[in-house]
């Protein structure tokens, strides 16, 4: 069954702006099934460049 | 029997602004304005019904607990059914409810992808040089974290004692296939030279065996008594024990072996087996110990492996299998969790580097292993920590795991069109299609009901109180002959709703 619910004066906001650029996926293709080594030798090219910097930046609030 | 293991995941993404201050709240409020803008209508989230303060235990903390911060914060309902908001500082995605494993792992994939066009968006408003990256971890490695949770729904009449002591020995040891891995060691007792790889993210946080809070003093077993469904019928099982995981199959064993369990565990085939004696230090030792030697004590005073434990409940799982069957979980959902369980023990067991594209936590070991002998380095070294951290990157060029060659369940485009289309075998589905065809009627959505306006005095909500109707397969029709909000409304009043 439905149910009657007493309107509120507030409608919610409605956002409709036309936003051309749909087609903005990040893709997946620089995906590599490399093995091991392979990582290995292209990680220093993908690690953040100062790791002390980026790891001791690297804070969060506590969630659930 | 057993009831449907209806199913889903609520992740809480890390985020960080580099080259900005910015506060994670707003940065987070941030991230999902900017996808919404591009993509829906947005729909308001109805908090009604909700009560996270209630106790299974039988009280209610909702006096104490102030809800009323959050409720100013960004919280919204997308069309395929998922819930998109901001969860104390972190973004946060709820997937639609799902009635298979396989169906989470889509729609996990699904949420990945919004984030991945969310941070996009959201870079586009940010000044040059600043960039919002996201992260799909546990713990900052500070002594911070926040969860990945799961839900499933559980039949009332279970006792909820019993259910807690059986399903805790899983809880404990299931960290083995679907632990995240982390570099170092957030346990107030414990020294980081003692701990230099352990095998969850989350271990370390959990200081309860039961309890109601999520935040702080974690208990393995959540007793959040919110079923977001018919009260009197059934629970749902809020689980915070578990770790973020980039591979699928992790995913899938993760929530596919917990449902086999929890349906064993309603059907009482479990009576058999002993319990975990002290639970708390036990999810530590087994996480704290990746070479999966180290034995726990269980109730009848013997000790045993992590993997002996799992090794039991896939046996029990395969027996009940056979004496039962696994409709709960779907049929054929279940045969490839039984199947996939079996591998991944197996590989444990005897060649662990042959689960590497499955386990994430032996995936990232073994980059870090091999990063750390490459350039001599020691443990405790800032370099190993950061690609602790950057496995979990969500931008596809910085992800380490993306580049780990893990066994993909879920195709790009798949997760691409799970991002806007729910699934069919639940309510999700009835409350997707409404948003699709009639946003602009629709004030208010939540995970039991939809509040339309359909132009009349008053607005109407639609309950829907049980979570397996509302599915394609009921509802198709019905939306077939209404081209209106209003024929919708009243055509549900005659058949005395959906649920």
């Amino acid at each position: 069954m439905t149910e009657r619910i007493r309107k509120h004066k507030s409608t919610p906001e409605v956002r409709d702006e036309a936003l051309a650029d749909e087609n903005v996926v990040g893709s997946n293709g620089v995906k590599l099934k490399a093995e091991l080594d392979d990582l290995l030798d292209e990680i220093d090219s993908v690690l953040e460049s100062n790791a002390e910097d980026f790891v001791k930046s690297y804070v969060q609030k506590g969630g659930q | 029997m057993a009831i449907s293991k209806v199913c889903g995941i609520e992740t809480e993404y890390g985020i960080s602004v580099r080259g900005a201050q910015v506060n994670p709240v707003v940065s987070s409020t941030m991230l999902i304005n900017s996808y919404l803008g591009r993509s829906q209508r947005i729909i308001g989230w109805d908090f009604q019904d909700e009560h996270p303060g209630a106790d299974a235990r039988g009280f209610s903390l909702d006096d104490i607990l102030d809800s009323d911060i959050e409720m100013h914060l960004v919280n919204t309902v997308l069309t395929n059914g998922a819930r998109y908001y901001v969860d104390h500082a972190h973004p946060e995605i709820a997937t639609p409810e799902c009635r298979t494993a396989d169906e989470v792992v889509l729609y996990d994939r699904a949420a990945d992808e919004i984030i991945r066009r969310s941070m996009k968006s959201a870079n586009e408003y940010l000044p040059d040089g600043a960039e919002l990256i996201i992260y799909k971890n546990n713990s900052d490695g500070k002594g911070n974290s926040y969860g990945c949770h799961e839900n499933y729904l559980v039949s009332r009449v279970t006792p909820f004692g019993r259910l807690v002591g059986e399903i805790t020995q899983h809880f404990v040891t299931r960290q083995i296939f679907c632990g995240a891995g982390k570099v170092g060691c957030e346990s107030p007792s414990m020294a980081e030279v003692d701990v230099p790889f352990q095998i969850s993210q989350r271990a370390d946080f959990f200081e309860e065996e039961v309890g109601l809070e999520t935040t702080l003093k974690r208990p393995i077993v959540n007793t959040r008594d919110e079923p977001h469904c018919d009260p009197a019928k059934y629970r749902r099982l809020h689980v915070i024990v578990g770790d973020s995981n980039m591979s699928d199959i992790a995913t899938f064993l993760k929530v596919g072996t917990t449902a086999i369990v929890l349906a064993m565990i309603e059907d009482g085939v479990l009576s058999h087996l002993p319990l975990i004696a002290h639970p708390v230090s036990a999810i530590r030792q087994v996480s704290h110990d990746p070479s999966l030697r180290a034995t726990i004590l269980l109730s009848n005073g013997k000790r045993a492996t992590a993997l002996d434990v799992q090794w039991s409940l896939f046996e029990a799982a395969q027996k009940y299998a056979v004496s039962h069957d696994l409709e709960s979980v779907g049929n054929q959902s279940g045969e490839r969790i039984l199947m996939e369980w079996e591998q991944v023990l197996n590989g444990l067991e005897h060649d662990i580097d042959s689960v590497a594209n499955v386990v994430d936590w032996v995936s990232k070991l073994r980059i870090v292993t091999g990063y750390a002998q490459r350039h001599s380095l020691t443990s405790g070294d800032a370099r190993l920590k950061a690609i602790d951290i950057q496995y979990h990157d969500l931008r596809p060029d910085k992800s380490l795991a993306m580049r780990a060659g893990m066994r993909a369940m879920v195709s790009e485009q798949s997760a691409i069109q799970a991002m806007t289309d729910p699934p069919d075998t639940t309510r999700a589905y009835f409350r997707g299609t409404c948003l699709k065809r009639w946003p602009e009627s629709i004030v208010a959505a939540n995970w039991d009901s939809l509040v339309f306006d359909v132009g009349e005095e008053s607005l109407v909500r639609v309950p829907m109180m049980e979570p397996l109707r509302g599915t394609r397969e009921l509802t198709e029709s019905l939306f077939n002959e209404c081209s209106t909000p209003a024929q919708l409304i009243s055509r549900l009043n005659l058949m005395s709703g959906i649920g």
